[in-house]
């Protein structure tokens, strides 16, 4: 199993206040990580970090075999990130805006139908603006956007945020399946029961660092 | 480039703040003034070129930050960011994407101060060339100033703000440009014209080598 994130002693500080505070975590090809914590224990940074978007000020840090501290754009094309918020442009249709998702990260936009349909977007909805969509539509969009740029490394704050029962199961499947084809998946949840399920390993995160770690020998 | 281009202007279309919004307050703008200094026609002719290029401003202005609101919206600015899309190609797509709109509002505008203002064009070719040359100014001179101010809270304030004195030298050229176009006053209008194709080049250049960090940054 290759290392797709390995972070050694990592610091990271956002305007004066550190936000990631020593942290050590290695995940390997494949893991579905489950983060869990208090708010404000940096999750969220720990996934920005993990994206190039957030830099890294002290320690060592690579993501797909690429150094953090030396270029963190570079690992990005491989990344999905779904963040709070969806990334979604409201007055485009739902094809329109996953087609250019898929462009824009160098994807074939045919696959849109198929992401559309992975995870259970009627299709008669297909061409509507995204802005008069429901919640949980939105985030099933969201989903597909990332589903069709085939990430190698899914990063996901609370997934599962406005899904109703049905399509939190089809977004566990999803990510099963896209880990067993080699995909490495680590997620933000504090819906402990709902994903007990599907996550290979859990840590606990609190002041920026990792406390507790089920996969640790 | 193109994508990025296609993906605002299709935003645009339906979103229809442009043609809805935007032209009708500039043109309302010309209108305000036209009926300001109506008692006045020949000061009206004079300034005909500068109130023309005010109203671009304005509208240009709301356009540049419409422009970059759709990105920061529901956190769109991390998705470009993780986009495979080169740092240049996202300048230049936004860029094209401004172009079009601003000149769809200049033609609106054109017709307007024409009417309005009792003026007639004597050189076309100066008056194609300047607003040519004025609106790039104007669009890279806005994806670049855009971009610096997208991440704040304060944007919406700051922007005009920054862009204003950027854009004064765009403002006077350009006006300088249509007085000799439109035939109120003989003087060096290829000149005025040539210098906003200058400022255009130097914010494109500049806009190529700093665009990535800057929206990295912000």
């Amino acid at each position: 199993m290759s290392v797709v994130v390995e972070f050694e002693r990592v610091i990271s500080v956002v305007g004066s206040f550190p936000v990631l505070t020593g942290l050590d975590l290695r995940v390997d090809q494949g893991e579905i990580l489950h983060v869990r914590g208090e708010n404000g224990a940096g999750k969220t940074s720990l996934l920005r970090a993990c994206a190039g978007l957030l830099s890294v000020s002290s320690g060592n840090a690579s993501v797909l075999g690429f150094d953090m501290r030396v270029d963190r754009r570079a690992p990005r094309r491989y990344i999905g990130l779904l963040g709070h918020e969806n990334n979604l442009y409201r007055d485009l249709g739902v094809s329109e805006h996953i087609e250019f998702r898929a462009a824009s990260v160098g994807a074939r936009a045919s696959d849109t139908a198929a992401a559309l349909e992975q995870v259970g977007f009627p299709q008669q909805l297909w061409t509507v603006p995204i802005g008069s969509l429901s919640a949980g539509q939105r985030r099933k969009v969201a989903i597909a956007s990332l589903l069709v740029g085939r990430p190698r490394l899914w990063l996901l704050d609370e997934p599962h945020a406005a899904l109703d029962t049905e399509s939190r199961k089809n977004l566990d499947g999803i990510l099963t399946e896209a880990s067993t084809s080699g995909a490495t998946i680590i997620f933000v949840s504090h819906e402990s029961p709902a994903t007990k399920d599907i996550a290979s390993r859990v840590v606990t995160m609190d002041g920026g660092r990792i406390m507790e770690d089920s996969g640790a020998d | 480039m193109f994508l990025v281009a296609r993906k605002d202007l299709r935003v645009e279309r339906r979103a229809k703040i442009a043609l809805g919004q935007v032209a009708p307050l500039a043109l309302l703008i010309l209108m305000v003034f036209a009926f300001a200094l109506d008692a006045n026609t020949s000061l009206l002719e004079r300034g005909a070129g500068g109130l023309y290029w005010l109203a671009v401003l304005y509208g240009g202005t709301l356009l540049i930050q419409r422009s970059f609101d759709v990105e920061t919206d529901d956190g769109n600015m991390d998705a470009l960011r993780m986009s495979a899309i080169g740092m240049p190609s996202l300048f230049l797509g936004k860029a094209l994407a401004l172009f079009v709109q601003i000149t769809v509002l200049e033609l609106i505008l054109g017709p307007g101060i024409l009417l309005l203002y009792n003026v007639g064009v004597v050189d076309w070719a100066l008056l194609f060339a300047a607003a040519i040359a004025g609106t790039l100014a104007f669009s890279v001179c806005g994806v670049l100033w855009g971009v610096m101010s997208a991440g704040l809270r304060v944007r919406a304030t700051l922007l005009p703000l920054l862009l204003v004195p950027v854009l004064a030298p765009v403002l006077l050229a350009g006006s300088r440009a249509f007085e000799t176009a439109l035939g109120v006053r003989a003087g060096a209008g290829w000149t005025w014209a040539g210098l906003m194709f200058v400022i255009a080049a130097v914010h494109t250049a500049l806009g190529l080598g700093a665009f990535g960090f800057l929206l990295e940054e912000g």
